[in-house]
């Protein structure tokens, strides 16, 4: 029972860093919803903010460690192009029902010898690796006015909803992120 | 949009009067606006840039020029060049916003507009319309 090399990394890309990350963002919500007049007294604001700041960067930092190991670690093994012999771009694919050594995971998605699946590569994916740079853009933003303003946010209803939309679109480039992963690693894994 | 700081123009106390024990000065707006525009600028570049690569060979080739022979491709420089921006914006306009007050009701609604072209920048069926 053992991992390879590149299967440690995107067990620690996805697995590791996105349930960290969705646990930061569970509290973080939590958190910030809460931020309310009237449903805490001072000793627990101040309890409740330390947590707060804390959740906040932990999901800053693991959004950043989840694209920047996705982009520089994980995703050049995803795209390598392998199967090309001569003229013709997918021949290393032919017969393969899975990725191999003459048949990356872009090269396999996109030759359809599997069933239809360049969308997969086309649609999936290149969604996927674009707009998961903005998780970590927006939970730092998210991150710094939490800090900023602690608890002041209580008293700045207005505020409070804007920065829980940066958290929450944070959250949701990397669900576009995290789910489109788990699909394409269960069709075309990293091998 | 922009003024000097005045550090009575919020009176938090008045709405959550739990604040008060904590004693908190008030503090200008001006960070958390440069916070919430240049996270726009940010987005806007990353969708920018992919849109960009798909329209114009020299971006892609421009773009792929961040890789340092990693073997990450042109996404090496969309995301690259996003994090300049996102970074360089938000020093200059902090630097500039520091002692200012800055509406930031404004603020984020520039930084959600700019957020929501990028986004849609790096979307698929959008870029591929100008393949």
């Amino acid at each position: 029972m053992e991992f390879t090399s590149r299967e440690t990394w995107t067990v620690i890309h996805g697995l590791v860093l996105g349930t960290l990350f969705l646990l930061a963002f569970a509290g973080g919500m939590a958190g910030l919803w809460s931020l309310r007049p009237g449903l805490m007294t001072t000793e627990g604001i101040q309890e409740r903010m330390k947590r707060l700041y804390i959740g906040a960067w932990v999901m800053a930092v693991v959004a950043w460690a989840a694209v920047i190991t996705g982009t520089w670690i994980v995703y050049p093994w995803y795209r390598v192009q392998l199967s090309l012999v001569g003229e013709d771009a997918f021949a290393g694919c032919a017969g393969a029902i899975l990725p191999n050594e003459t048949c990356s995971p872009r090269d396999f998605l996109k030759s359809n010898v599997s069933g239809n699946t360049e969308t997969w590569h086309a649609f999936g994916m290149e969604w996927k690796e674009h707009v998961t740079w903005a998780a970590p853009i927006l939970a730092t933003a998210a991150a710094f006015l939490i800090a900023y303003y602690g608890p002041r946010l209580i008293a700045r209803p207005w505020l409070r909803t804007a920065v829980i939309v940066m958290f929450v679109g944070a959250f949701a480039a990397a669900v576009v992120g995290g789910a489109f992963g788990a699909f394409l690693n269960k069709i075309a894994p990293i091998v | 949009m922009i003024t000097d700081f005045n550090p009575g123009r919020h009176d938090d106390v008045s709405v959550a009067s739990e604040l008060g024990p904590l004693n908190l000065a008030d503090k200008p707006d001006g960070p958390g606006a440069a916070a919430m525009i240049s996270a726009g600028i940010g987005i806007f570049v990353l969708g920018f840039f992919t849109t960009a690569a798909v329209i114009s060979g020299g971006i892609k080739s421009f773009l792929l020029w961040w890789e340092w022979g990693q073997g990450v491709g042109p996404l090496a420089g969309k995301s690259t060049l996003a994090i300049l921006a996102w970074l360089i914006s938000w020093l200059i306009l902090d630097l500039l916003w520091r002692k200012k007050d800055v509406e930031l009701k404004t603020a984020f609604y520039i930084g959600l507009g700019l957020g929501i072209l990028g986004a849609i920048g790096t979307f698929p069926t959008f870029f591929e319309l100008f393949h």
